[in-house]
């Protein structure tokens, strides 16, 4: 199947969130394809705040089935959560468990006044009322196959497709 | 030595027994998820939800406040359901043995097993007779290990000095009856550290002591040249009493860490001791106390590697 | 009864006869060993082509736990082990509780085991009242009771003018002093071999020195006093070439060691195997090697079962904490012949280690085929393969650390007095 050019996407991604920035807006990538995102759009909005990074591998609902992730990253929020407005950004969004989990961990730093969510691609097949306020595009996946964004060594984005389901998103 | 007691099926971690025999991958892997769990330490919620519903029986056949304290708060930050059992006091001498305890235990549905015990192999010993879905970490058995403080150590270690393949590590005291040394010197020597020394009177070393990969030092002098890390270990009063040391006075003069002997190593040289540490018998209070001393980190990265070991256990 | 083994290979080291014949028994004795004496009428006739007839295993240390311990074991189960493995005559060991260092005692203990009709009990007597290394027992008694030595067992003693003076009483008689050489101060609480394994376990450790020292105390007293003196269960190279020095100098020394330390080394300690808690310790590969050199050479002149049932309960335990000990009885044959296959030794020269040459330690006419002698026999297939199961072995003790091996030789007949008492 023909898969969306990621870079455009990322370009249309940011111009939708620029409407809404604020000086207190903050960006958190979900690890790892959020994480790259971030930085891309803070590059490209010129935020005032530092971006954070969630790995959601201890928020998970899937660690009785399948254990802990075998490389966890170190979440990092670099400013004070208490009241600030986050996006939260993410590759792909799908059934938005991890987005659940990402959420839970975001309140354990502190409660923000707001949070909405940004991703590159909506894949449909949610299993919790989670929506994203911005999105690249919607983008209709097999449910036995996995999309994932790469990184290539010049930090080029672009979309990828799997057969195999590694787990939730 | 066939089948590893702490690998399951798949070459996960099952239990946690021994810093001996693990794979560098495998304390790698807890090593950096330990990482992860120390920004959790430091946020205003320090608790995660991953053991939400999981039972962890601290069985403590030896009485340690301050170790079953650390895994007590190390499960409490990761929502597991913790009961603390000091069984010196109660069914042992009612006659029950070990595995009794243990097999009551197992009925009332605990997922986790973190065992202190006085004889060496006891955390074996449960962890070859529970049911499979129990996961054992031992804190501590006799004189043979002690692996979540060999973790921990080189844990604190690697956040000083990233590359253990440069290193030259000193491991100074009673090496004869220290569960904590040997895990330290497998850890050590697993993950690549190329010259472990180890620094004692003869009284205070295992024969063959040098099979394990270490060289043996009876000089301070000597021994602390060129080390990267020093790591202390606590003499127990009890030694004093069995006729391996003379006094006191004597080991500190000889054996115990002051900041003339610390000016021997290298100057960017980090302090260890696992603690409690005896001031003005091991270590001088201006060392344990000093700008080269990591004693007191080694207390709060111990709650991480402590998360962290339970973490994947429960996960695998 | 009147017995006839038919066709076997008897193996009679004593007299140097390995030939394939028949065996004719009656009242108890050994009648002929060659063609059936004319007129003979057998009661039973046993077909023996294929299997090994050897004089009845003499075993120079059982404990049978037989008073006192009945929860480990009873005479009943062990004198069936002991028969199941080919034992005619053994030794029992005077740690019971109490302690075999009364004369009624002895005679009970013997009558018991007569009554049953299997092996014959031997026990050894208790060298100090209680086993406490202090005061001497009534030796010359317990001599009429039916001791056939004396001994500590296990049991310390640390007091050299003791130990001395028991050399010198029991050499006034004629006894032999049976030692198991190990200082109880370097020997102190530990549980293992001092060595890698210890080491690496963090197992409390026994030094060589400890039996060494031991050793040089029990040598230069044996010179001293004359006292003819057996050394039980020597575990180290070191040791062992002391005892040779010794022998060659023409004391009145023997020796034996444990058949699990012939083939087992600290390294099958693994992760802790509470079957392998041993007294004396299982020591290094290199210690291994030397026994069994010794053994080959003659200054270590027996091997014994060592035997030491051990109830479940009390194996379930940290290594240092589980009772000592290994059941052997049933496996002191297919472990001898293991040896003797390991080492390329003829079997006759292996069979000696348990049969002529322990009786000849215990002073007694068994252990040999010839015409007259006591109709004590082991028939087994020496190529019969067995697993060493809990299940198999009739001991009531199930501890040892050949659990779950292959086992080469399997007892098919075993004779004491002339009658059958074990078939398998």
């Amino acid at each position: 199947m023909q898969l969306p050019d990621a870079e455009q996407l990322l370009i249309q991604l940011t111009e939708s969130i620029r409407r809404d920035i604020s000086p207190s807006t903050a960006l958190v990538g979900i690890h790892t394809g959020g994480v790259w995102l971030a930085e891309r759009l803070l590059q490209n909005l010129q935020l005032p705040l530092p971006s954070g990074t969630l790995d959601v591998s201890f928020y998970r609902d899937d660690f009785a089935q399948i254990g802990l992730h075998p490389q966890v990253r170190p979440s990092d929020i670099p400013f004070t959560v208490e009241g600030s407005h986050i996006i939260l950004v993410d590759d792909v969004l799908y059934t938005g468990r991890t987005i659940r989990a990402a959420i839970n961990e975001l309140f354990d730093y502190g409660r923000p006044a707001s949070v909405r969510l940004a991703a590159l691609i909506d894949r449909g097949g949610r299993e919790l009322p989670i929506a994203a306020q911005y999105v690249g595009a919607v983008v209709d996946v097999p449910s036995d196959k996995m999309l994932a964004l790469e990184q290539s060594a010049d930090g080029t984005l672009g979309l990828s497709l799997y057969s195999k389901i590694r787990d939730n998103e | 030595m066939s089948n590893n007691p702490q690998l399951n099926r798949n070459g996960q971690l099952q239990h946690l027994l021994t810093t001996e025999g693990l794979p560098a991958p495998i304390l790698l892997n807890i090593l950096d998820t330990a990482e992860s769990f120390v920004g959790v330490t430091e946020r205003d919620v320090k608790k995660v939800p991953l053991l939400r519903g999981k039972s962890i029986f601290n069985l403590f056949f030896e009485p340690s406040t301050r170790t079953r304290t650390t895994f007590e708060i190390a499960a409490k930050r990761l929502s597991a359901d913790v009961v603390n059992l000091n069984i010196a006091a109660s069914s042992q001498s009612k006659g029950e043995t070990l595995l009794d305890t243990v097999n009551n235990l197992s009925a009332m549905h605990a997922d986790m097993f973190v065992v202190r015990h006085a004889q060496s192999g006891a955390a074996h010993l449960i962890a070859r007779h529970v049911r499979p879905e129990i996961h054992v970490i031992n804190a501590g058995d006799g004189r043979h290990a002690h692996p979540t403080q060999g973790l921990l150590d080189v844990f604190t270690i690697r956040r000083y000095k990233p590359d253990f393949r440069s290193l030259r590590v000193a491991i100074v005291g009673d090496i004869l009856h220290s569960r904590v040394a040997r895990s330290q010197i497998h850890a050590l020597t697993t993950l690549g550290v190329p010259e472990v020394r180890v620094i004692a009177p003869k009284t205070l070393l295992p024969t063959k002591v040098e099979r394990l990969g270490v060289h043996v030092y009876h000089d301070m002098t000597k021994g602390l040249k060129d080390v990267d890390v020093l790591m202390m270990l606590r003499l127990q009063n009890e030694r004093m009493f069995s006729a391996r040391l003379p006094s006191t006075e004597e080991y500190f003069k000889y054996y115990g860490l002051t900041q003339e002997k610390l000016s021997l190593a290298r100057q960017d040289a980090i302090v260890l001791h696992p603690g409690p540490m005896n001031r003005g018998v091991e270590i001088d209070s201006a060392v344990a106390d000093g700008g080269q001393s990591v004693i007191l980190p080694q207390v709060t990265f111990g709650i991480a590697v402590r998360m962290a070991v339970m973490s994947i256990l429960a996960g695998n | 009864m009147k017995l006839v083994i038919r066709n076997g290979r008897i193996v009679d080291p004593k007299n140097g006869v390995d030939a394939v014949t028949d065996v004719s028994i009656d009242a108890g004795k050994v009648i002929a060993v060659g063609p059936i004496p004319a007129g003979f009428h057998a009661d039973r006739e046993v077909e023996a082509s294929g299997l090994v007839v050897s004089p009845g295993l003499v075993d120079l240390s059982a404990r049978l736990r037989e008073p006192g311990f009945e929860y480990k074991a009873t005479l009943e189960s062990e004198m069936a082990a002991g028969v199941a493995g080919g034992i005619t005559s053994l030794v029992c060991l005077p740690d019971t509780d109490p302690v075999l260092d009364e004369p009624g005692l002895v005679e009970m203990l013997k009558h018991r085991a007569r009554n049953l009709h299997q092996a014959r009990v031997y026990p050894l007597g208790a060298l100090t009242r209680g086993l406490k290394g202090e005061w001497l027992t009534e030796m010359a008694e317990l001599r009429d009771a039916g001791c056939i030595a004396f001994g500590q067992s296990d049991m310390p003693l640390p007091n050299t003018r003791v130990l001395m003076q028991a050399m010198q009483y029991a050499s006034t008689f004629g006894f032999s002093v049976w030692l198991r050489p190990q200082d109880v101060h370097l020997a102190d609480g530990g549980v293992a071999h001092d060595g890698e394994v210890a080491t690496r376990l963090g197992l409390p450790p026994i030094s060589v020195c400890a039996e060494t020292v031991a050793l040089s105390n029990i040598i230069l007293m044996a010179r001293a006093t004359g006292a003819r003196v057996h050394l039980c269960r020597v575990s180290s190279a070191e040791g062992t070439a002391m005892i040779r020095a010794a022998r060659r100098e023409g004391l009145p020394i023997t020796c034996d060691v444990a058949v699990n330390h012939i083939h087992l080394s600290e390294m099958d300690i693994g992760y802790f195997d509470s079957n392998c808690h041993l007294v004396p310790p299982l020591r290094a590969l290199s210690d291994r090697e030397a026994l069994r050199a010794g053994l080959r050479d003659g200054t270590i002149d027996a091997i014994c079962s060592d035997h030491a049932p051990v109830d479940e309960d009390a194996k379930l335990l940290p290594f240092a904490e589980a009772e000592a000990g290994a059941v052997g009885l049933e496996l002191l044959l297919p472990l001898t012949l293991k040896w003797a296959t390991e080492m390329k030794i003829p079997l006759a020269a292996a069979l000696a280690k348990i049969t002529v040459e322990p009786a000849r330690i215990l002073g007694l006419d068994a252990g040999h085929l010839s015409a007259g002698a006591l109709a004590d026999l082991c028939i087994f297939d020496p190529d019969q393969y067995w697993t060493v199961e809990a299940s198999e072995l009739k001991s009531q003790g199930k501890n040892t650390p050949f659990l779950g091996m292959e086992l080469k030789g399997r007892v098919k007949y075993t004779v004491v007095d002339g009658n059958i008492v074990h078939e398998g």
